[in-house]
Parts: C-alpha cells; structure tokens; sequence
C-alpha cells in the first residue's frame, strides 16, 4: 500500500512538473547558460587575452595541454 | 522532460565525454605536445644564440607554474572533463527548449543537439582557424587570435539557428527534405562569407610587419645574418597529426555527451510513462 501511495504522488508530481514546465524550466535554464558559459570562458579563454582572476597565469597553465587539444587560441 | 531533469543528465553525460576526449588527448595529443614543446624550446635556444651573435640580449621564457607532467596529466584531464560539463550544460539549455518543437524520440533529438553543438562551437571555427599545438602561435596576437576565434564560434550558432528557422519555415511548402538542404546551403553560405570577410591569421598587421606574409603562425625555418638556415620550421606532420588528434577528441567529447545523454532521457521519459499509469505525460513519440 505504502509503496502505491509513493507512485502516485510520484505520479502526480510528475504531471504537475510538466504541466508547469515553460514557467518552470526557466530559472534553471538560466543557472545552466551562466554556469556553463563561465566555465567555458575560463577553461579556453581566461588569463589569455581577457582574466578573470588578474594578472596570474594559473588557470592557463593548469589547463595549457587541454586548451590547445580542444581547439582554443593559446599563447 | 523538464529542464530540472534534462541539466544533471546533460553534465553526467558531457563529464564522460569529456573523459573519454582525455583518454584520446593523453594517448594520442600529449606525445605530439611534448615534441613540440621540444621544439619550442629547442628553437627558443638557437634564437637566443643568434642574439647573442648579434650582441643582442636573449629571451626570457619565464619561470614554471606546474610541470609538463602535471600540465599532461591532471591538467588535461580536469580541462577536458571540465570542458564537457561545460558543454553538457550549455547543451541541456538546446535540449530542453528544443523538445516542445520535435516529435522525435529523446535519443534523436539528442544525437541532432551534440551534432550541431560539434558544427557550431567546434567544426565550423576550426575550418577557418585550426587548433594549433604548443609553439604555433604568436603570443603577441592572442587578443587578435581570441576575438577572431570567438566571432566564428558565435556566428557558427547564430547561423545555424537562422538556418534552422529558414527550414522550419520552408518544410510546409518544400517538404522535409528539401527545405533540411536549403537550411543546410544557407548555413553553409552564411559561413563561407564570414569565413571570406574574417582575416587568415598571417593576414595580421602584426604579423605581416614581423614576419611577412604567410598563411598562419606556423614558425618558418630560422635563418642567421646571412641567409643560412640555422633551425628546421615546424614539422608539417606533427602539425597535421596534432590537429587531427583535436578533431578526434572533440568529435568523440560530442558524440559520447549526445549517446549517453540520449540512453539517459530514454530510461528517464520511459520511466516516467510507468509512473504515471494512465496520467497522460506529454513524453516526445
């Protein structure tokens, strides 16, 4: 009985969750787009031409050998 | 699928690809690195002695922040995995408002995701400005080298999307097929031109000024007072495996974030339809 009731509130959240997806979905989306485009500018180009964190060169050589492999400018 | 479920899937499955790009970088890119980091070094030398011939003061190359093992192993491994959670997040923002306007099957739609984010942020710039290994590349025109690279990269998305809008809009009167080739043809022209209109690397002011004109930043052979090559240019197939090495991993970083992600929202809707017994959930066919 127990494990019914768990499915249908699972089920009704479910519902309830997509029926309120294009309001929902929105502050998540944002959070994704600035997270991952922080962290794609500080992984290919951070402390190259731009920095972020002033003027050290930590970043860019931590991740020196990945930024060349994955294609971005370096140096 | 709503984004709350789509975002930690998407960066479970770019972390991976991710990891499985550094596989390829650590085996196949790290030993090509490391020759031309011999290179530059080596070449870094006979320039130093050519100054000092001239009575000029030599290069200093500063000091080392990690090491080339650290650089090879721990740092490439976090960027890359990095790489792909950052990815993976910027493709669960496509994903999720991509869904409301396909009919296709999760899997599909995430195949079609990673393939255009693999065009776009990737492909379509490298065609005009190629990953380059240590010792190409000129360190005075990173700036110029960023801005050019990050406009291709823009303009690739912004293509595409004007493409993809184009064939939409077409598809009623042309067909599926058909109006999917002129979105295609007008991605690829909105490209091209952008391509023509951008300079090649050599083209820049700073570069012809130093060292003439010349297709890229590739280091040319290094020659003394009178003419005599004193140090080789850089090695055209150490140049090529490099850059293919960079297209294998980002092809694989793309392609395993578009597989799992798919396998992932397949178990997901397919679980969720369970759940929901006979509550209709909209789930794409």
């Amino acid at each position: 009985m127990k494990g019914h009731l768990v499915t249908t509130a699972r089920a009704t959240a479910r519902a309830r969750a997509t029926a309120t997806t294009a309001v929902g979905n929105l502050p998540y989306l944002v959070g994704a787009l600035v997270v991952g485009l922080l962290l794609f500018y500080v992984l290919g180009f951070d402390e190259g031409a731009t920095s972020l964190f002033g003027n050290t060169m930590v970043v860019h050589e931590f991740v020196h050998d990945a930024r060349h492999v994955l294609g971005f400018p370096c140096h | 699928m709503p984004a709350k479920a789509v975002i930690p899937r998407a960066a479970l499955a770019g972390g991976i690809g991710g990891l499985v790009a550094f596989g390829v970088a650590r085996v196949v890119a790290e030993p090509l690195i490391g020759r031309a980091v011999d290179y530059e070094e080596g070449r870094g030398e006979a320039e130093d002695a050519l100054a000092a011939a001239a009575g000029q003061p030599g290069h200093d190359t500063g000091a080392e922040i990690f090491s080339r093992t650290v650089q090879g192993t721990l740092g490439l491994g976090a960027g890359t995995v990095l790489a792909g959670v950052a990815l993976g997040l910027l493709f669960a923002v496509v994903y999720t408002l991509a869904q409301p306007h396909v009919t296709w099957r999760p899997r599909v739609l995430a195949l079609a995701v990673a393939g255009a984010g693999f065009l776009t942020v990737y492909a379509t710039p490298f065609v005009k400005y190629p990953a380059d290994p240590p010792a190409v590349g000129h360190e005075e025109t990173i700036g110029d080298r960023s801005a050019l690279y990050l406009a291709m990269l823009l303009g690739s998305v912004v293509f595409l999307v004007v493409a993809t809008l184009v064939g939409r809009r077409l598809s009623a009167r042309l067909g599926t097929w058909s109006a999917t080739l002129v979105g295609g043809a007008v991605y690829v022209v909105l490209a091209g031109i952008l391509m023509t209109v951008l300079p090649s690397l050599g083209e820049l002011a700073t570069n012809v000024a130093t060292y003439g004109p010349a297709v890229g930043e590739t280091p040319q052979p290094l020659r003394d007072a009178a003419g005599r090559i004193v140090f080789p240019g850089f090695d055209a197939d150490l140049l090529y495996a490099f850059r293919l090495s960079s297209v294998t991993a980002q092809l694989l970083l793309w392609g395993v974030l578009g597989l799992v992600f798919g396998a992932l929202a397949e178990r997901a809707t397919a679980r969720s339809r369970d759940d929901a017994g006979s509550v209709p959930v909209s789930t794409p066919a």
